[in-house]
């Protein structure tokens, strides 16, 4: 119980870190603990594989992404570091209703009983449950049409991706030529007429 | 002494909140997608709650498959905000008005 109540300090601060930073690499270090302490509280529900995806996914590759853009974006101009970035008319109503939902959601949570014969009674499943070769049978036998769906989705996004960021839209076939010979054009028409 | 899972539901709610008044009171989309990124973790710390609630993994495989959307969605919005940058150089979402009618 102690070790939830620190996992969720850690959970909470982090996030709360993230939420209010002033740069964006800020928030991926806020968003980087957040990860990690996320893992943890993972393993002490006995998903272990997902704990491992966790640390591999998140904090390894969309972490990676999100500082690549952030170092991209940020080395020419001045966008992140100065400007105004709080919206302090839109702030108050958003804390108010996110307080509002969090109070709704949390009493709903502690008056509806969660299957309370079944909760942690699984001590003899425990070692089993959770596992790499207990999600691996339950992914590959049971949920092998969502698995693929899954390659679709990530193709998708993929294509997605190089057609939006990729060279500059349009294919090069079709895309005017905007910055060879600007100025020449019009004062040879200018000429010719 | 294990936490129960009120616990953790109530935890996953305040997480899931915090990442809401991230994504609407922020105006830098960076920490827009963190923020979104905070709502799937919170989404996917509720279902792995439950899967162990109940001693079912389905509720792993949601958030595996929660997971590999997560990663799509950060890698298309970090797309966007590169295209937007490139056009306007000011990335703050209130300045993309492009699309508006």
């Amino acid at each position: 119980m102690i070790g939830f109540v620190l996992l969720a300090l850690a959970l909470v601060a982090s996030a709360l870190f993230v939420v209010t930073a002033s740069k964006p690499v800020y928030s991926v270090v806020g968003l980087l603990a957040n990860f990690i302490a996320l893992a943890i509280t993972y393993l002490t529900l006995h998903a272990e594989f997902l704990a491992v995806i966790q640390i591999v996914v998140y904090s390894g590759a969309i972490l990676i992404l999100f500082v690549f853009v952030i170092a991209l974006l940020s080395s020419g101009v001045k966008p992140f570091a100065a400007g105004p970035d709080r919206a302090p008319r839109i702030l108050g109503p958003a804390l108010v209703c996110a307080a509002v939902g969090a109070a709704v959601v949390v009493v709903a949570a502690l008056l509806t009983p969660f299957a309370p014969e079944a909760i942690y009674g699984l001590t003899g499943q425990a070692d089993v449950f959770g596992s790499v070769a207990d999600f691996g049978n339950a992914l590959f036998h049971h949920n092998l049409l969502p698995f693929e769906v899954t390659a679709f989705v990530l193709m998708v996004a993929i294509i997605g991706v190089v057609l939006l960021a990729g060279d500059d839209g349009p294919p090069p076939s079709r895309r005017p030529k905007r910055n060879r010979e600007p100025i020449a054009k019009p004062g040879r028409e200018r000429i010719a007429r | 002494m294990i936490a129960p899972v009120e616990a953790y539901v109530t935890l996953s709610a305040i997480l899931f909140f915090i990442g809401i008044v991230g994504v609407i009171a922020r105006r830098n989309p960076l920490i827009q997608l963190m923020s979104i990124e905070l709502l799937f973790n919170s989404a996917n710390l509720a279902l792995i709650t439950f899967a162990r609630s109940w001693g079912n993994n389905a509720g792993h495989i949601f958030a595996f498959l929660v997971i590999t959307v997560a990663a799509a969605e950060a890698a298309i919005g970090l797309a966007i905000v590169v295209i937007v940058f490139r056009k306007t150089a000011f990335v703050d979402v209130d300045e993309v008005s492009t699309l508006k009618g």
